[in-house]
């Protein structure tokens, strides 16, 4: 049998490539294939090349664009869709193990279809190291499959460290308690080099913006350290902080959620601790 | 201008997920609920865009009787009326979730005419799903843009941003239109006392459609392993920093 496999550059793609060899004999489409991005026309060659080869799955990697085009063609072809496994096994029906609630819950799951249609939650499947699958010609679009494509592009607005790249990220919860408490939080990230993040409850209550949001609905990080200045914890932002090396709770609460999640912890008033740290820094420098 | 919004009802999760005695499906006994946070920022978008434009906002829910209570939080925020497609209780998976909507969506465009937009969250807060809206937009017909951080109406046509790494990309459509939408797409207001008791007056009409078997079918709900961090105590208070400064020393980014 044969399957296919959207290719991004990275190795989301890669890993979402372990688990579609278990179905067969990978083929590609590359995400890149139709510039500038359309999705629907991605979705048309790729039930197309689904067809011609008459695959058992379509894989692609739990994306942004993977989760998209994967249900473009879904609803194209009028067939389930499972985003974000983590792990498969063929069969009727194919059995699937999902994230939910951004990788806070695991479900278990049957899949009811002639043609399964997944993408594999990015960092949770070892890479494939075997060649790579053969890619496949594309036919040109149709018109119509061209109505939704990328026409622009918007650079980001230029703002101190990114919290998708920073190495060390100070990040402040309701416990900093207004939007001028964040100056002590700001204080220690600068001297750090640090991106400054925050929970939901923050930009909620616009203290800060919601580009400083890590969490489920905010950026996901990786940093080799996370300090966690007053942030309970709630699962909403723990989903953000899975990829984190170290993380450093300082909360009031020593039975706060991320307290009993973190590598490190301080007990006490953020408001004391904070400038204590960043004093010791100065004294050191 | 007519705009539609469709929302889920998920539960308050806090900090510890805790599941039903058959493990399909989160204990809630203790926990309150909300909308997706997505889907709060479509409907400030959709409350925004008919302030702005006047017209006819709908709202949408599949979901057991209390999701009312969603329906109404959407309507104080300015959303003129509500469809509710009434469950009991069970999970449906995202393409009966779909053709639900679509039914009830394709009613309400017979009797009142287009949507000139219709809003659904890019991804449920639960099941994360990423199509229910994708799922909708290709049964009508429409163009749909996801993911999307800003929307601007340009004429007949909507200007939409959506996040990627490196920026923003830029997609125009021509309406009507279907758009998936994130957190952070506009900070949705606090309901105002007027708002929630106009709410309680909005007209919500209820269906109740039937539920297929899912192919994509639920079987039992695991919560995963910890990562296992120690959670080893650096102390308490001020005289904790330097203890910080060493973790910080001995991970090299100092």
């Amino acid at each position: 049998m044969n399957v296919l496999v959207l290719m991004e550059s990275g190795d989301p793609s890669r890993q979402a490539l372990t688990l579609a060899r278990k179905f067969g004999d990978p083929r590609s489409v590359r995400m890149d294939a139709i510039q500038p991005f359309a999705p629907d026309a991605l979705a048309a060659a790729l039930a197309l090349a689904a067809d011609q080869l008459n695959v058992s799955a379509v894989f692609a990697a739990g994306t942004d664009r993977g989760n998209e085009v994967m249900a473009r063609l879904a609803a194209r072809t009028g067939l389930p869709f499972a985003a974000n496994c983590i792990a498969v096994t063929p069969g009727d029906p194919v059995e699937v193990t999902r994230l939910r609630w951004g990788g806070s819950l695991l479900e278990e799951g049957r899949l009811h279809s002639p043609r399964a249609l997944i993408t594999v939650a990015p960092h949770t499947v070892p890479a494939d190291t075997g060649p790579a699958p053969a890619e496949l010609d594309l036919k040109p679009s149709a018109g119509s499959d061209l109505v939704v494509r990328v026409s622009d592009h918007v650079a980001p607005a230029n703002g101190g460290v990114s919290l998708t790249t920073a190495k060390v990220i100070v990040s402040g919860g309701r416990g900093v308690g207004s939007k001028e408490g964040f100056a002590i939080i700001e204080e220690l990230a600068g001297l750090l080099g640090a991106a400054v993040g925050c929970s939901r409850a923050v930009t909620s209550a616009g203290w800060r913006p919601h580009t400083d949001q890590v969490g489920q609905t905010g950026t996901k990080v990786a940093p080799e350290v996370y300090i966690a200045c007053g942030i309970s914890g709630a699962t909403q932002h723990m989903a953000g902080l899975k990829g984190a090396k170290r993380i450093v709770a300082i909360n009031s609460d020593p039975q706060a959620p991320l307290m009993l999640n973190a590598d490190y912890t301080v007990t006490g008033d953020l408001k004391e601790i904070v400038p204590a740290i960043t004093a010791e820094i100065r004294k050191r420098k | 201008m007519r705009i539609a919004v469709c929302i889920k009802r998920v539960p308050i999760t806090g900090g510890r997920i805790l599941l039903t005695d058959d493990a399909r499906a989160i204990n809630t006994q203790h926990l309150g609920f909300t909308m997706s946070p997505h889907e709060e920022c479509g409907v400030e978008e959709a409350a925004r865009l008919i302030e702005a434009n006047r017209g006819d906002s709908v709202v949408l829910t599949l979901g057991p009787p209390e999701a009312v209570e969603q329906l109404r939080d959407a309507m104080a925020l300015g959303v003129d009326r509500a469809i509710h497609l009434q469950t009991d209780g069970q999970e449906w998976d995202a393409e009966a979730t779909a053709s639900a909507l679509l039914e009830a969506i394709s009613a309400d465009e017979a009797a009142n005419g287009p949507f000139d937009l219709i809003f659904f969250g890019n991804e449920s807060a639960d099941s994360g799903g990423f199509q229910v809206g994708i799922r909708v937009a290709y049964s009508l017909g429409r163009p749909c843009v996801t993911g999307l951080k800003k929307v601007t109406l340009e004429g007949s046509s909507v200007r939409c941003e959506q996040e990627v790494e490196g920026g923003r990309d830029v997609y125009v459509v021509p309406l009507p239109a279907v758009l998936t939408v994130k957190e952070g797409l506009n900070l949705p207001r606090y309901p105002s006392v007027p708002g929630k008791m106009r709410a309680r007056s909005k007209p919500v009409a209820v269906t109740t459609p039937t539920r297929p078997a899912p192919r994509l079918e639920l079987v039992r709900l695991a919560v995963p392993a910890g990562q296992g961090r120690r959670a080893e105590s650096l102390g308490i208070g001020a005289t904790a920093a330097p203890a910080v400064v060493e973790v910080l020393r001995q991970a090299g980014v100092l």
